[in-house]
């Protein structure tokens, strides 16, 4: 379909205390009628709290290109977990 | 019958939902875009959730055994009660707008002074549809605004509609028999009284929306009464299919 309104990315808290998440995408015109969509199109079972609503042009985001550069240099470095200490055995939620 | 002024002043504002609710559920997957799409079928889940509790209240005061499907879908046209401007059809966008603005503004006034009604079931059912009421003059308000104030096109088209629609407003102010009697009563609402409100509240929003306040005398009416424009006739035909052609059939 021909859509000239921008697109939208929607942030939902389901509940309070949680974090708001990523629930997906629709076009509006502005920000007052991306957060009326975003209500009707995510929210309609309940699904939330809150919504912020960010223009998606305004996120910047890393090339998949340069994923190799970027993530691959972390894959070998397993000492970066804090994994090799000794936890007592007190401490139960780690 | 417990009363028959109650069992219809009941259908006379539920008849209004189910239609809405009917004509806006044609819109299903007709949207102009996914999101107001989703939103116009929202609304009418909204007005048909309303519709039911008024019916089983209604089915339960009948005293005839009826169910809430018999009073939905088993009248004959004659026998509704909703008002002419709701069975109006979706010619375009702007509409279906003007329709459910014009609607939603005398909706939530009704149901503001029906949730005081001596009436719990009404006054129970008034309040839980007052939020979802709002959501939709909230909607539809501020569509009428973008229309109205937004390209030449998309104005022309609002004005249109709101020209078209505008003698059937008045008729939301009229009394039945029923409404007087249950007026006096204290369970329903003298809705004469809330035409000031509603014309001030609407014209403001049209002045906001730089669209003309339609200057017609002349006022449609008759569906309270139950005589319909030439639409309501295909409405309930769509409406009334499955449960004509399948008697008693459950979903």
């Amino acid at each position: 379909m021909d859509n000239n309104w921008p697109l939208w990315e929607i942030f939902v808290r389901s509940k309070n205390g949680l974090e708001h998440r990523h629930f997906g995408s629709l076009h509006a015109a502005d920000e007052e009628m991306a957060l009326e969509n975003a209500r009707d199109v995510y929210t309609r079972r309940n699904e939330g709290v809150s919504i912020w609503v960010v223009k998606s042009s305004n996120i910047t985001a890393s090339n998949p290109e340069n994923n190799g550069e970027l993530f691959e240099p972390a894959q070998d470095k397993v000492y970066r977990h804090p994994t090799f200490y000794k936890l007592p055995d007190q401490v139960k939620h780690m | 019958m417990k009363s028959e002024h109650l069992y219809n002043y009941i259908l006379g504002i539920a008849d209004n939902s189910l239609i809405l609710g009917q004509r806006l559920g044609e819109l299903c997957g007709h949207g102009p875009s996914l999101e107001t799409d989703i939103a116009g079928t929202n609304i009418s889940l909204d007005l048909i959730g309303q519709t039911r509790s008024y019916y089983q209240y209604a089915a339960k005061i009948s005293g005839e055994n009826k169910t809430e499907d018999d009073i939905a879908f088993l009248r004959l046209e004659r026998h509704y009660k909703n008002v002419l401007l709701v069975e109006q059809p979706n010619t375009h966008f702007g509409y279906v707008i003007g329709r459910q603005y014009l609607f939603d503004v005398f909706h939530l006034l009704l149901l503001k002074e029906l949730q005081s009604s001596k009436d719990e079931t009404l006054a129970a059912i008034a309040k839980k549809g007052i939020k979802e009421v709002s959501y939709h003059k909230r909607f539809s308000g501020d569509w009428v605004k973008r229309l109205g104030d937004g390209t030449p096109q998309s104005a022309a088209k609002m004005q249109e509609a709101i020209h078209d629609l505008w003698p059937y407003t008045q008729e939301l102010f009229d009394m039945t028999d029923a409404d007087t009697a249950m007026a006096l009563e204290g369970v329903g609402v003298d809705v004469s009284k809330l035409k000031k409100a509603y014309y001030k509240e609407v014209t403001d929003l049209f002045e906001l929306a730089t669209l003309e306040v339609p200057q017609s005398t002349y006022f449609s009416r008759g569906g309270k009464k139950g005589v319909h424009s030439e639409h309501m006739g295909y409405l309930l035909a769509d409406l009334q299919y499955m449960q004509r052609t399948y008697p008693n059939m459950q979903w």
